[in-house]
């Protein structure tokens, strides 16, 4: 790999997710410092940036859209990375968050708030601050155009290496057996 | 007895009365399929293992072989109609995979990994099925359920006991269970049963087993799916 004249720049973020896909992006380890050497980081919980840059290169989403800002922010990345990548279960498919799909929501706010054992007085939050939640959380590429996908819960450290080397390559991202998992 | 096929540029020998899917296992050619199992009367619904037939769709599991028959199996094009088929049962039910005591040993997965299925690319339907824990000794989880009718077969052809069904038409067509109640736990269905162990996805679970076998060493971590043309003969 050749070093391009200029640098790529990445954002990221997580969504509904856990940070266990960005935890496992940090576990590629030394390739950090061979991938710096090719792109700069953009909005993201690494640099605290708060927006994108209009001019970003990629977008990594970690998880999927459980409220109203999740929304926002990923319309803010599809507006502003030149190619958007889906990583983990969460953002593939809505992962463990989605697994309330089946239930009204306003069953889990008075489930969660008002009737959890050891709840006093529970009261469901409403301060106008807080984003609002979605009525399901839906996978990220049911909302804005996804242009490639690692999944995994997480992706290992080396299935993410394998995907931006091969875009940085110019290749298309391919996961072979051992890298491809959706668990 | 010596007639073959031509199945994607290679003749396959057949004897009378095999289906294409049966004559390429046997040839050691893995063609991609879930409601098809050998010891089993074919099913023909998943349509996983469709193949071109002289140009013309048609399940291989149904298919007899003919001599002459030039089948295209391991093609752009096919294995692009699988990977749809196979997206679309993903978001038909609830597979999450992190979750499931199946993943790494799911047939459903290791076909979506075989035909590299990077994303659902479908909207999901998130519908709700309660799952069935009646039973002392089984779970079923029909979230999971893709309607390959194996356990239907199982309990019908070899058991006996006719414990599955497939009922409604169509979008609405779901597993139940032969009982007055619908509930596993009021049927003779036991863990002996052939009905108990053919699940190609993560239904019929034995229960207090799951996440026996760590990540890494489960059936498909260690081998893809389509080497099981050898070691399972389909």
């Amino acid at each position: 790999m050749t070093a391009p004249t200029k640098k790529l720049k990445v954002a990221t973020t997580s969504l509904a997710g856990c940070f266990g896909c960005h935890m496992s992006f940090l576990d590629i380890d030394e390739r950090l410092f061979t991938l710096l050497e090719h792109i700069e980081f953009d909005r993201s919980p690494l640099t605290d940036i708060k927006h994108c840059s209009p001019d970003c290169d990629i977008g990594i989403i970690e998880g999927g859209l459980c409220n109203a800002e999740n929304v926002h922010v990923l319309r803010e990345f599809r507006k502003n990375c030149k190619i958007l990548i889906a990583i983990g279960a969460c953002a593939i498919n809505g992962g463990l968050p989605a697994q309330r799909n089946h239930l009204p929501l306003a069953t889990i706010l008075v489930e969660v708030y008002h009737t959890s054992p050891g709840l006093a007085n529970g009261m469901i939050p409403n301060d106008p601050e807080l984003p609002l939640p979605l009525d399901k959380v839906h996978p990220i590429h049911e909302v804005v155009k996804i242009d490639y996908f690692i999944p995994g819960c997480p992706p290992s450290g080396d299935a993410i290496w394998k995907v931006l080397t091969d875009l940085l390559a110019g290749r298309e991202p391919e996961l072979g057996h051992g890298l491809m998992h959706y668990d | 007895m010596n007639q073959t096929f031509m199945l994607d540029g290679k003749a396959i020998p057949f004897e009378e009365g095999q289906t294409i899917i049966q004559a390429a296992a046997k040839a050691g050619v893995f063609i991609p399929h879930l409601c098809y199992h050998p010891e089993f009367k074919p099913h023909g619904s998943c349509k996983l293992c469709t193949v071109k037939v002289n140009g013309r769709h048609t399940a291989s599991c149904t298919m007899r072989a003919a001599p002459g028959m030039n089948v295209e199996s391991d093609t752009e094009e096919i294995n692009a109609e699988r990977r749809a088929l196979t997206q679309m049962l993903f978001v038909e039910g609830n597979h999450f995979c992190p979750s499931c005591e199946q993943s790494g040993n799911c047939q459903l997965q290791a076909t979506a990994y075989h035909l590299g299925m990077m994303s659902p690319h479908y909207d999901h339907f998130f519908p709700n099925r309660p799952v069935d824990a009646s039973h002392p000794e089984v779970l079923l989880d029909f979230n999971r359920c893709i309607l390959c009718s194996l356990c239907v077969r199982a309990s019908r052809d070899v058991d006996g006991k006719n414990v599955f069904a497939l009922s409604g038409r169509g979008i609405t067509t779901h597993l139940i269970v032969n009982a007055k109640s619908g509930q596993l736990a009021d049927t003779n269905f036991t863990l002996d049963d052939k009905a108990a162990h053919v699940c190609p996805v993560g239904v019929i679970l034995k229960k207090r087993k799951g996440f026996a076998v760590p990540i890494g060493e489960r059936k498909y971590d260690k081998a893809p799916i389509a080497e099981s043309v050898t070691t399972e003969g389909r």
